[in-house]
């Protein structure tokens, strides 16, 4: 019989359909594995050195006589260094944004996201290495210090270097405000700057407030650039003090790191990772928020 | 009207703060391109580019660090094509589920978002040391593969979404099974997206140092492809790290950030070219 | 061997909630055209799709009932749908030719079953273009593009393709809805040509389409079937007073 159907048999779909699965599961494998990971080998060095301890202790000193492990300082270097690189980049950013959405001619846009792109695709160690050669010893001229690579010198470095996300995910926001919007705003009398803040910045507030977290996360999550320009020392914070990161304290000594210190450079890691998964759940509430409305 | 001299020095002051801002924005850009180029230009030579460094001449070459970036980054591409594109197309063509596919996609999410510091991390825990693979050129691909992941599943997905429903159901109607549409219509059609994505990807490859420091290693020594997996070996991003900040070496150093920063402006540029056909299309 | 190709039998077609058709009861004749006619969203369309079960790409589609294809019942749990659509080929609405060779879009089905050699692949490309009567237009470009060809042409190029696999029955969803006169023309006396070897189920929202073409017609109303009969006796005596406020323009 010609046209009678045969029943589902086809091996070779079925293979497929399977090794698709396989791939697509795969990511939720490799992140549980981090996790895990991490966790693993966090966990130790917390214990050990005791969680408060280790939190809450002012003092970094990994190859003393009696080694102490507070990282303190490093938490609060890349609490202070992020946010005060997102106050420098942000308004930067956003005006940035605001003035190529809106002001210029589309072929000088299309020119200035060209740079921006490429900005954004400039390696981190180059910014890095440029600061150290202009910028800390430029610091050191001006304010008269010691050594110029401090925690100023990387909150620059940071404030430039998230200057491209903020500039891309603001021009986005922007955009997708309806133009009724502005029309409506311009038709009552109002001037084109004060149609700006008054009308289109509220209504893009969410798709900004997605830029600034954004900005936190990439700014947190730095290590090279301000490893090259922050110092390096681990001192609490201070503007022109050299001090060290969460990330560049991983970095720095992991080359040479042994025993427990090894073990707190990875609890030191697991602390960054926390703080990232943080970041990231809150972008993502931001990002849920703002489409909900 | 009273305030309305009020109202325009207003908007003048935020116009010119705007304007500021931007012009900022450029000259720091322009400086560092700018500043590199003429640091640069006087050191590029033959011999820097296209030798290995030699302790008994005390000269430096970065051809190791030159080839090593390019097998890093080819291998990489390699490993994460099929993961990626594959996950893509398990995303958007098979998984049924709301619930998985939110969980895969949290997932990505997440892993777009860890630091290249904490891969470098896993990666030396799982590839260098579980694994025992050593600080290798294998195990700093692996590791760049799986930061690599989240976009070309992004890119992959985005451009499978433009397929045309038509092109999907011609071929089931003619009795395709789902995998054989996906071969014959699917991947060829979105071709071009998926090679946008490799060039995304390898752009932030070329620019990654920090994954790499504990994964891939520091040597300078020329090795063959095959050599290479199993050989430790410096990026050139790396090797920037290593003479700048450790070595001093600034003439070296400049060259290498001028070889960075010309490649990155070319997978840049293509990459907009490219994304620029394809919406043209 | 019945001479009729499909019969159906008190099927339900549901998307989510919606009750898209109710109660389906007809069949369809062998090597005869058989015209579903209505108003949008009556559930003609819905309905062909489910004779190759297309609709199972729909998620939310549900069904309930049985439709017999030579005796076999096709809405069964564990029918190979590939094999199901190799022998009921479709064509679309809108012309959906691969972006490929006009070769390679006649070849893909008969590959798909495993044809490799050259030969006989030219050779089903040049019988499928001939019974679709596009053999002439594109003999010296079949391996150009098929996008490049104008709509009517795609769209023959299209039956051709679905041709090329020697199915028993063809499908069409308004083949002609985006074409020209001349293009739709062309398309009705294909049909008419096809039907010798062929059983030929077609959508359309054009009555007088059906009228020049269809052996039997079926009128649809909001998921119901409400006449099926002789496409003559359907317009010019139809016992059902929708059927005949339809055909005679009264709405629709």
């Amino acid at each position: 019989m010609k046209y009678v159907i045969n029943s589902k048999s086809n091996l070779q779909e079925k293979v497929a359909h399977g090794a698709f699965f396989t791939l697509g599961t795969l990511n939720i494998l490799l992140v549980t594995l981090i996790c895990v990971y991490l966790l693993l080998a966090g966990l130790p060095g917390i214990i050990k050195i005791g969680f408060f301890d280790f939190i809450f202790n002012d003092t970094w000193a990994s190859t003393a006589q009696n080694p102490q492990f507070g990282i303190l300082p490093f938490i609060l270097t890349s609490l202070y260094g992020t946010l005060a690189a997102l106050l420098l980049g942000m308004p930067i950013g956003f005006f940035c944004a605001i003035y190529l959405s809106f002001f210029v001619s589309k072929k000088l846009k299309t020119f200035c996201i060209g740079l921006i792109d490429l900005l954004s695709g400039i390696p981190s160690v180059i910014f890095g290495f440029i600061g150290m050669l202009v910028l800390v010893p430029f610091l050191q001229e001006l304010f008269n210090l010691p050594d110029g690579a401090s925690l100023l010198a990387a909150i620059l470095v940071l404030a430039l270097m998230i200057l491209p996300s903020i500039i891309k995910v603001s021009i986005v926001a922007l955009e997708a405000v309806p133009k009724q919007y502005i029309e409506g705003s311009l038709a009552l009398g109002a001037n084109e700057v004060e149609t700006y803040f008054k009308v289109i910045v509220p209504a893009a507030k969410s798709g900004i407030a997605a830029a600034f977290v954004l900005g936190v996360g990439r700014a947190i999550g730095e290590a090279m650039a301000v490893m090259m320009v922050s110092g390096n020392a681990s001192n609490m914070p201070a503007l022109f003090e050299s001090v060290r990161f969460l990330t560049s304290a991983v970095a720095s000594e992991m080359s040479y790191s042994q025993g427990l210190q090894k073990e707190a450079l990875f609890s030191i890691a697991l602390v960054l990772f926390v703080f990232i998964l943080t970041i990231n759940a809150s972008f993502n509430f931001i990002l849920k928020r703002g489409q909900r409305k | 009207m009273k305030n309305s001299t009020y109202r325009n020095t207003y908007a003048l002051f935020f116009k010119s703060l705007m304007l500021i801002c931007m012009a900022f924005t450029l000259t720091c850009i322009i400086f560092m391109v700018v500043y590199i180029f003429i640091n640069a230009i006087p050191h590029v030579s033959y011999d820097i580019i296209f030798s290995k460094p030699s302790y008994i001449n005390d000269t430096i070459g970065i051809l190791p660090d030159i080839l090593n970036t390019v097998y890093l980054i080819f291998t990489s591409v390699i490993v994460v094509l099929p993961f990626g594109v594959g996950a893509a197309i398990y995303l958007n063509e098979y998984a049924k589920s709301k619930v998985l596919i939110k969980v895969i996609e949290y997932a990505i999410e997440t892993l777009a978002g860890i630091p290249s510091i904490i891969y470098g991390l896993v990666g030396m825990l799982v590839f260098v040391q579980f694994f025992s693979l050593q600080t290798s050129i294998l195990a700093g691909s692996l590791t760049l593969a799986i930061m690599n992941l989240p976009i070309i599943i992004r890119t992959t997905q985005e451009s499978l979404k433009t397929v045309d429903v038509g092109y999907k159901e011609g071929s089931f109607a003619l009795g395709a099974g789902k995998f054989y549409m996906i071969r014959t219509i699917l991947i060829p059609s979105c071709s071009y997206g998926i090679i946008n994505g490799c060039i995304l990807s390898i752009g932030r490859m070329l620019g990654e140092s920090a994954a790499l420091l504990f994964t891939a290693g520091f040597a300078h020594t020329l090795h063959g492809y095959i050599d290479s997996l199993s050989s430790a070996g410096s990026s050139l991003t790396v090797a920037l790290y290593v003479y700048a900040k450790e070595q001093g070496e600034f003439d070296v150093s400049f060259v290498i950030a001028l070889i960075l920063l010309i490649m990155s402006l070319v997978i840049n540029v293509l990459a907009t070219f490219l994304g620029n056909y394809i919406s043209k299309k | 061997m019945s001479e009729h190709i499909f019969e159906v039998k008190d099927f339900n077609l549901y998307y989510g909630n919606h009750h898209a058709l109710k109660n389906i009861n007809m069949s369809m004749k062998k090597n005869a055209i058989t015209a579903l006619i209505g108003p949008s969203g009556c559930g003609k369309s819905s309905f062909i799709k489910t004779l190759n079960r297309m609709n199972d790409l729909v998620d939310s589609a549900k069904y309930s009932g049985e439709i017999f294809y030579n005796g076999q019942n096709i809405l069964n749990k564990d029918i190979d749908l590939c094999d199901l659509r190799t022998k009921i080929g479709m064509v679309f609405q809108r012309p959906n030719p691969f972006p490929m060779s006009i070769y390679d879009n006649i070849a893909y089905g008969p590959r798909l079953q495993g044809i490799k050699k050259k030969a006989i692949l030219d050779e089903i490309v040049e019988q499928s273009l001939t019974s679709a009567a596009i053999f002439d237009e594109v003999k010296d470009r079949l391996k150009k593009s098929a996008t490049s060809l104008s709509g009517g042409q795609q769209q023959r190029l299209c039956i051709a393709r679905a041709l090329a696999i020697k199915p028993d029955v063809l499908l069409m969803d308004e083949p002609t809805s985006a074409l020209d006169p001349i293009s739709t023309s062309k398309i009705e006396e294909l049909a008419l040509e096809l039907k010798k070897d062929y059983s030929i189920i077609i959508v359309t929202h054009n009555m007088q389409q059906a009228l020049r073409i269809a052996d039997d017609t079926a009128f649809f109303l909001l998921g119901d079937l409400i006449e099926c009969d002789n496409t003559d006796t359907i317009f010019t005596k139809p016992k059902n007073q929708k059927t005949k406020d339809y055909v005679t323009g009264r709405f629709g």
